[in-house]
């Protein structure tokens, strides 16, 4: 194929491909949602895991606003509200949980947490 | 115009996000997180969640943060000479992220999602009046739900950071 026919042709692709639609949201989540997976088993700090897991409950929430959008209905937003509150509870409740640990072990690294080995 | 913001505030949350798992720094990766989640409420802005835009920088970067900062420093842990991450972990995180990532991508181009066209209807994402019907006629039960776990993660935030003198006493 010629250069003067695939250049048009390749930028067409790129435009379709830069065109926002539900499906970019829905990419767009489901890395967020990976990274957050990645860092989960790749850090060994238990405050950065947990940053992680927040990530993971965000990437969620992009995606059930999006579908929302795209839907027309105020569903998926009252849904991410509910999230929104319980995701507050639940990082109180983990910190202390966190905190509660290190006072007694003096460590929050996971490969030092291994009481329940062997 | 919205398109070009949506590959802005995309851009921004994925190399924040990445900052937060690559950062060696607890601190710095917290900071990532407060600007990946500030580009996620650009994005809400994006599909006409205003008010969802307001409580995710108000609730996340504000309180959430906040607090995470705040362990960081009472806990005082510069993880010192030690390797935030192993060579075998990089390979393992990598493999299953990668695996993921190409289940839910094969999801969604194989499964033939029709992405609809906007909806043309506003559904009024903006008006807390939207949002008080809802909750307030079908989501009545798990509002009042709602309401009492925060209450139960208060108590059990209460409990868990109280000292007790002798652990026989709770025995």
């Amino acid at each position: 194929m010629s250069p003067f026919v695939s250049l048009p042709l390749a930028l067409v692709c790129a435009a379709d491909f830069l065109r926002v639609d539900l499906n970019s949201y829905l990419y767009l989540s489901a890395l967020l949602f990976a990274i957050g997976f990645f860092g989960v088993l790749l850090r060994k700090n238990t405050l950065v895991i947990y940053m992680c897991l927040e990530l993971m409950l965000v990437a969620a929430t992009v995606a059930l606003v999006a579908f929302s959008r795209y839907n027309g209905t105020m569903d998926g937003n009252v849904f991410v509200f509910f999230i929104l509150t319980v995701a507050a509870a639940e990082v109180a409740v983990g910190l202390a949980i966190i905190v509660a640990l290190f006072r007694r072990r003096q460590t929050i690294q996971v490969e030092e947490l291994n009481a329940l080995k062997n | 115009m919205s398109d070009t913001l949506f590959h802005l505030f995309a851009v921004l949350t994925v190399a924040c996000a990445l900052g937060v798992v690559l950062n060696k720094n607890a601190v710095a990766s917290a900071l990532c997180l407060l600007v990946c989640l500030t580009g996620i409420a650009g994005l809400f802005v994006l599909l006409d969640a205003f008010l969802l835009a307001v409580l995710t920088v108000f609730v996340y970067a504000g309180a959430v943060v906040a607090l995470f900062l705040f362990i960081i420093m009472l806990l005082d842990m510069q993880g010192g000479n030690r390797k935030p991450f192993t060579k075998s972990s990089i390979v393992a995180g990598a493999a299953a992220a990668g695996l993921l990532c190409t289940g839910l991508y094969s999801f969604l181009v194989r499964g033939h999602i029709e992405s609809p066209v906007l909806a043309t209807t506003k559904v009024g994402g903006s008006s807390l009046r939207a949002y008080a019907e809802l909750l307030f006629t079908t989501y009545l039960l798990p509002v009042q739900i709602v309401g009492f776990l925060l209450l139960i993660a208060m108590l059990g935030v209460i409990v868990l950071s109280k000292k007790f003198e002798n652990l026989e006493d709770i025995k």
